[in-house]
């Protein structure tokens, strides 16, 4: 189901899913799309939990904006699929609200870029209501959202950005990024479990991305780096789209004897530290690789961590891939060359080798 | 309508706790024993107290900047009160929310919010939940005429009448946003008439006249809780301090406040009390003194206890 990713103008070894192989040999497992990875994990956390229900612009009958919620309202009905009015600070509000008296909410924004218009619900209400109160406020909903652009998209400024240091600096929240189908189900599934507020960031590329789950229930762990691909010689630090470029250099580089380590973050906040400075420590190389804009983007951040973790096992400098400080225009011809590809990786690997 | 007296009683009961709280934290507050800022609801006791009188403990309120007063109406204990806003552990958010953010949740308080109109969604949300949880608990957010004019309030009021959710929103329109007069606002006068654009029924009452209110609120919260949907209730009060305890108020005129303090709503009830034979001079003596030793307490028990930790700064972030 779901368009072929190719038709996206990805390269075709970007998203190889044998790139990425998640389930270990011997398990029953199935293949299946990001998109309905998450709608499976809505499913089954709807059918575990009558507390859980959804909300979000137009996610009944037309399956929202990208089609994740499809089938969920036959199934659960109009009260649990929740059709909203445009009122994204409302929706977040009324979210909050309920989870304050015992309901799960999953709501649904359909861009990040539209979240600023919540933006006082979410970082002033829902993430300080529990330290204002001296914990007498628990607020368990899950703020899903898509998020990042792709060269030939052309969905231009205000549907393209990648906002997740905006929650991420936000005490209170929790902030997800998944890269894969496997990621996007376990994750998801962790996130509606969890007591907080927390923000589900969906790559808009990769919806249609494939990979393997498990037949069995799983649930993953939040604020947990995952390991994509061990190595020994350079570890590359990436998130969200970007650990599928990351996947790919590593596999050119492999053929050149280079042993890179891709370390998904996997969680924004509350992060991993003690995963990446391990894996700065072993390698002493290190590449941070974010589609968010460069300046205070992401890439910040996991640079002082690995400086304050790994320092003095540094051999080389540390070298960041990033997405241009830049509004996204509409052109092809200039939306090609605002975020990371592949060979950017792969030359910054190649710089931090040298 | 008939009223039990226990009940009259009450209401004049928490309204001259929450007028001795006020004048009482104001007063720390001057002398600098008490941080941060403090918004009185001196003068706008009726409102809140005709309101919540008109609640059951498991319905929600949410608050504002200035809702000491609305903890108080719907149950709150003035020692743990007094202990908050004084940043005590003994406090009901154990120093961590302080004036600003104090809520009682165990009395049905989701508590004061700073950010004006916040608690709208929010109380819209409760209301949400209760509904798809079968429960007949009403939520009702109050708030200022300054917030009628803000983003939360028209999305707020809009969801509750689409989704007919069980809310009752209390408009206490005290005239003045910080140092703005609601007619610099508004094009209005009659902010009841903005629940009409909604599909919502809006009414307007006397906010001093604790009665009224408390009429009015008992007819929405019954619509709520049958399942017929939202109100808006005005009530008309008049806020006689400053925004917040020491502001200079160089925006009205000394005359228009002291006519306006004169139509004092504690004053007002003592004596529709006395007049109807609800109650003797007497009891109301025994309930001013009732109140002081309260008050006494509440101060001894805040002064006595002890600041929090430093190092639980970190506690109650996440769940």
């Amino acid at each position: 189901m779901g368009r072929d990713a190719t038709s996206l103008g990805a390269a075709r070894s970007v998203m190889s899913p044998e790139l990425i192989a998640q389930v270990p040999a011997g398990v029953p497992a199935k293949e299946i799309s990001f998109q309905e990875a998450i709608r499976e994990a809505l499913r089954e956390e709807m059918l575990r939990d009558e507390r859980v229900f959804l909300m979000g612009e137009d996610i009944g009958v037309h399956g929202g904006a990208f089609g994740v919620t499809r089938t969920l309202c036959d199934q659960f009905g109009p009260q649990r699929v929740r059709n909203t009015p445009i009122s994204e600070n409302t929706i977040v509000g009324a979210a909050t609200g309920a989870a304050l008296v015992g309901m799960r909410p999953v709501i649904e924004i359909m861009f990040v870029d539209f979240s600023g218009l919540a933006m006082d619900q979410v970082c002033n209400q829902a993430a300080k209501l529990r330290l204002m109160t001296g914990g007498q406020a628990k607020v368990p909903w899950v703020l899903r959202m898509a998020q990042g652009g792709g060269a030939g998209k052309s969905t231009a400024a205000q549907h393209t950005q990648s906002l997740e240091v905006w929650y991420a600096h936000i005490p209170g929240l929790k902030v997800v990024l998944p890269p894969t189908p496997y990621d996007a189900k376990g994750l998801l599934k962790a996130a509606i479990r969890d007591d907080n507020p927390v923000i589900f960031l969906e790559h808009k590329l990769l919806y249609s991305f494939r990979g393997l789950v498990p037949e069995a229930e799983y649930v993953l762990p939040l604020s947990r780096c995952d390991i994509k691909r061990p190595g020994d010689d350079v570890t590359v630090v990436a998130s969200g789209y970007m650990v599928w470029h990351a996947m790919a250099a590593a596999r050119v580089l492999e053929r050149e004897g280079i042993s890179v380590e891709v370390v998904d973050v996997r969680t924004i906040s509350p992060l991993d530290e003690e995963a990446i400075g391990r894996s700065a420590r072993k390698t002493g190389r290190v590449v941070l690789v974010a589609e968010a804009c460069r300046s205070y983007g992401p890439t910040g951040e996991w640079g002082m961590v690995v400086m304050e973790q790994a320092f003095d096992f540094l051999q080389a400098p540390i070298v960041r891939v990033t997405g241009r400080n830049t509004p996204v225009p509409f052109a092809n011809s200039l939306e090609k060359g605002v975020w990371p590809e592949t060979d950017d990786v792969i030359a910054a690997i190649r710089t931090v080798m040298a | 309508m008939e009223i039990p007296r226990a009940m009259l009683l009450e209401m004049h009961r928490r309204m001259l706790r929450i007028r001795q709280f006020e004048l009482t934290a104001a007063d720390l507050f001057k002398r600098g024993q008490v941080k941060g800022t403090i918004h009185a609801y001196i003068g706008q006791e009726a409102s809140g107290v005709g309101v919540c009188m008109a609640l059951r403990q498991d319905d929600l309120v949410a608050g504002t900047h200035r809702s000491h007063g609305h903890n108080l109406a719907k149950g709150a204990d003035p020692k743990r009160m007094l202990a908050e806003i004084l940043g005590k552990e003994t406090g009901y958010c154990k120093g961590r929310g302080g004036s600003m953010h104090i809520a009682a949740f165990e009395t049905g308080s989701l508590g004061a919010l700073a950010v004006v109109g916040a608690g709208i969604p929010i109380a819209v949300g409760a209301a949400l939940g209760f509904k798809m949880k079968g429960e007949d608990r009403v939520a009702v957010p109050f708030m200022g005429d300054g917030a009628t004019n803000t983003g939360n309030f028209h999305e707020g009021l809009n969801m509750a009448a689409v989704w007919e959710l069980p809310v009752v929103f209390v408009v206490e329109n005290n005239k003045y946003a910080v140092s703005t007069h609601i007619g610099e606002s508004a094009a209005i006068e009659d902010l009841s008439l903005r629940a009409g654009s909604y599909g919502v029924p809006g009414i307007r009452v006397d906010g001093n006249d604790v009665l009224a209110v408390y009429e009015a609120a008992l007819r929405a919260v019954a619509r709520a809780r049958r399942g017929e949907g939202p109100t808006l209730l005005v009530t008309e009060t008049y806020r006689v301090e400053g925004h917040y305890v020491g502001e200079p108020e160089v925006y009205r005129r000394r005359e228009e406040v002291e006519e306006r303090r004169r139509d004092d709503p504690i004053l007002r009830f003592r004596q529709v009390l006395l007049d109807n034979g609800w109650a003797s001079g007497a009891d109301m003596d025994a309930m001013d003194t009732e109140i002081s030793r309260e008050m006494a307490e509440a101060l001894r028990f805040a002064r006595e206890s002890p600041e929090p930790d430093a190092s639980t700064a970190m506690d109650y972030i996440y769940a």
